[in-house]
């Protein structure tokens, strides 16, 4: 089969599952128990009949088939209208794409932290195998994959807020009130990076054609940076893919600690007001990211390695 | 057996005394405890650490050794109960499907790749929140995605003994698809299902502190770790001993675990 074939395949592979995810999310809102209209009715104290209440279900269509229910909430998404919340009546696709934006400011930052220290530790503890730097890298990897982030922004809050007084307790939107959230979200991911680039690099480094290239009398540092680190880069993007699901999930603790304006601080007051309708925007934005990087990375990996097309 | 291969067995029995003292630790949490983990006190708000509160008291006047004795039988009752659930139901489907193939293989490892198209801890978060939290609400939200790593592990373990020729003696023996399965198949791969299991512990133990710490395992006043953390944050200044204790339990359970995990996942690798 050729290449732009399999590519096209992938791609109609891609939306299928992304429609499907779009389902499932909907059907999470959908099954979700305890009554929104309810708690939102009730929310002043006052007890409500049961006509006001089907009236309101009226009114917000919630008594609809499900399947329509779901295809213009789908239409709608594919417009970047993600629907109403269901605390206030407010549509959500603007407050999920004001917080999506902040939280991948947060991201980022911390993937690239976690990339600058993670990549140099990971080459040079594999060159230098079984030495002491290597032995050190080992026990702080294992160590910081050890650390729930939580811990970790607790920490150096209590450290950097508290004891030190350098940075603001709550984080605004600028660089003092990134630091602290980024390097919370770098510490884990930087450890589990770290093993697995060196793990890559030795396995390179055992392969044929270094010993090759060895015996042919190139120079180890071209060895290194021209040869293995240009056949292990396919794979670190695959080491970096993987980690996206964690960075998010670990992101919605970060931001509610810090108080970050992301979407998972979003979420969570979602989640304390029974908002599903943010709630499950929230869902399906992250699950389609996380599908779409894990696809890219399967391209890329391909593309850069054209040993792994069948 | 090389000399390599015998130090490592040592770190693995080393890893496994300490595992097991915490497992010890949280069994008898009820019976180690000073205090009752629960019982609050009015005088004793915020006492530092002395001779009568061992790691000092917190907001309410509760024991904080009490709390995180009992905060680690709940982590590790509800870890190992998930752990070993999610290890049931992945690998009885993933031999299910491996042995039978057809329709159902198909169906049940799209399912599978449908649950592992989800990030783990977003799916957790949104399924734990709408079920309103509580330890069985986070339970079964990470254990939907959870079951999937097990069972295609399983189904590709199968796959590759089930044209075994002892697998095809059995048949001819006469014995039906279960007796095959359970009887011959499940032997054979229960230990590399489990090595895996075990390297997942550590990371189940994070994902349920944090859920918990977030509001969504357990409720008060039932003592966790990731909770107690949350609740003393508040108050991290007047007294670090409450925040500062349960990290302390966490990091080191953690520590142990993943530590096992990899020295038997490295034994496995000498063979």
């Amino acid at each position: 089969m050729n290449v732009k074939k399999q590519i096209l395949k992938k791609i109609i592979e891609l939306i299928i599952l992304l429609v499907v995810l779009s389902f499932l999310t909907f059907m999470l809102m959908y099954l979700a128990p305890g009554d929104p209209v309810e708690k939102k009715l009730s929310a002043q104290g006052t007890a409500i009949s049961q006509e006001v209440l089907e009236a309101e279900r009226e009114r917000l269509g919630l008594n609809r088939p499900v399947l329509v229910r779901y295809a213009e909430w789908f239409a709608g998404v594919l417009h970047g209208d993600f629907g109403v919340s269901m605390t206030d009546e407010m549509p959500v696709g603007p407050r999920l794409a004001a917080g999506l934006s902040n939280t991948m400011v947060l991201a980022l930052s911390s993937l690239i932290v976690a990339l600058i220290v993670s990549i140099p530790l990971g080459i040079l503890s594999a060159v230098k195998q079984n030495s002491i730097l290597d032995h050190i890298v080992k026990l702080l990897s294992f160590i910081g994959n050890a650390l729930p982030n939580f811990l970790i922004s607790v920490l150096m809050m209590y450290l950097f807020c508290i004891v030190f007084r350098v940075f603001p307790v709550v984080a605004n939107n600028s660089f003092n009130g990134l630091f602290l959230p980024a390097i919370s979200l770098a510490i884990p991911m930087a450890g589990r990076f770290t093993r697995q680039i060196r793990a890559e690099i030795i396995s390179q480094l055992d392969s044929d054609y270094v010993t090759g290239l060895r015996t042919r009398g190139v120079k180890e540092k071209d060895v290194l940076l021209r040869n293995v680190f240009h056949n292990a880069s396919p794979h670190i993007f695959t080491i970096i893919a993987l980690q996206i699901g964690t960075l998010m999930g670990g992101s919605v603790i970060i931001e509610n600690i810090f108080r970050w304006p992301g979407i998972g601080r979003l979420v969570m007051e979602a989640i304390n007001g029974r908002d599903y309708t943010t709630i499950s925007g929230f869902v399906l934005i992250m699950g389609t990211i996380y599908v779409v990087i894990n696809f890219l990375s399967d391209l890329l990996q391909q593309s850069m390695d054209p040993r792994s097309i069948s | 057996m090389s000399k390599r291969k015998k130090r490592q067995k040592i770190k693995i029995i080393i890893a496994t005394i300490f595992a097991l003292i915490v497992v010890v630790v949280g069994a008898l949490a009820n019976f180690i405890a000073p205090h009752d983990p629960n019982a609050t006190n009015a005088m004793l708000m915020r006492k530092a650490p002395s001779a009568e509160y061992l790691f000092g008291t917190d907001n309410m006047g509760r024991c904080v050794l009490s709390r995180v004795l009992d905060g680690a039988r709940i982590t590790l009752a509800s870890t190992f109960l998930l752990v070993a659930i999610s290890f049931l139901v992945g690998i009885i489907i993933g031999m299910l499907c491996g042995y039978y193939g057809g329709i159902v293989d198909t169906i049940l490892m799209r399912i599978a790749d449908l649950m592992l198209a989800f990030p783990q801890m977003v799916v957790a978060i949104a399924v734990a929140g709408i079920l309103g939290g509580g330890i069985f609400g986070a339970m079964i939200a990470l254990g939907i995605t959870m079951w999937t790593g097990f069972a295609r592990l399983a189904r590709s373990h199968t796959l590759s003994i089930k044209n075994e020729p002892y697998i095809t003696a059995a048949k001819l023996n006469g014995k039906n698809g279960m007796q095959i399965i359970f009887g011959h198949i499940f032997p054979n791969i229960v230990e590399n299902v489990l090595v895996n299991a075990l390297t997942q512990i550590g990371t189940t133990m994070i994902g349920l502190a944090g859920l918990s710490f977030l509001g969504l395992g357990v409720t008060a006043p039932q003592a966790e770790w990731g909770s107690m953390i949350s609740e003393g944050r508040a108050y991290l200044q007047l007294a670090p001993w409450v925040v500062i204790f349960p990290a302390i339990a966490i990091i080191i359970t953690i520590i142990i675990f993943n530590y096992l995990g990899d020295v038997v996942m490295e034994y496995r690798r000498m063979d």
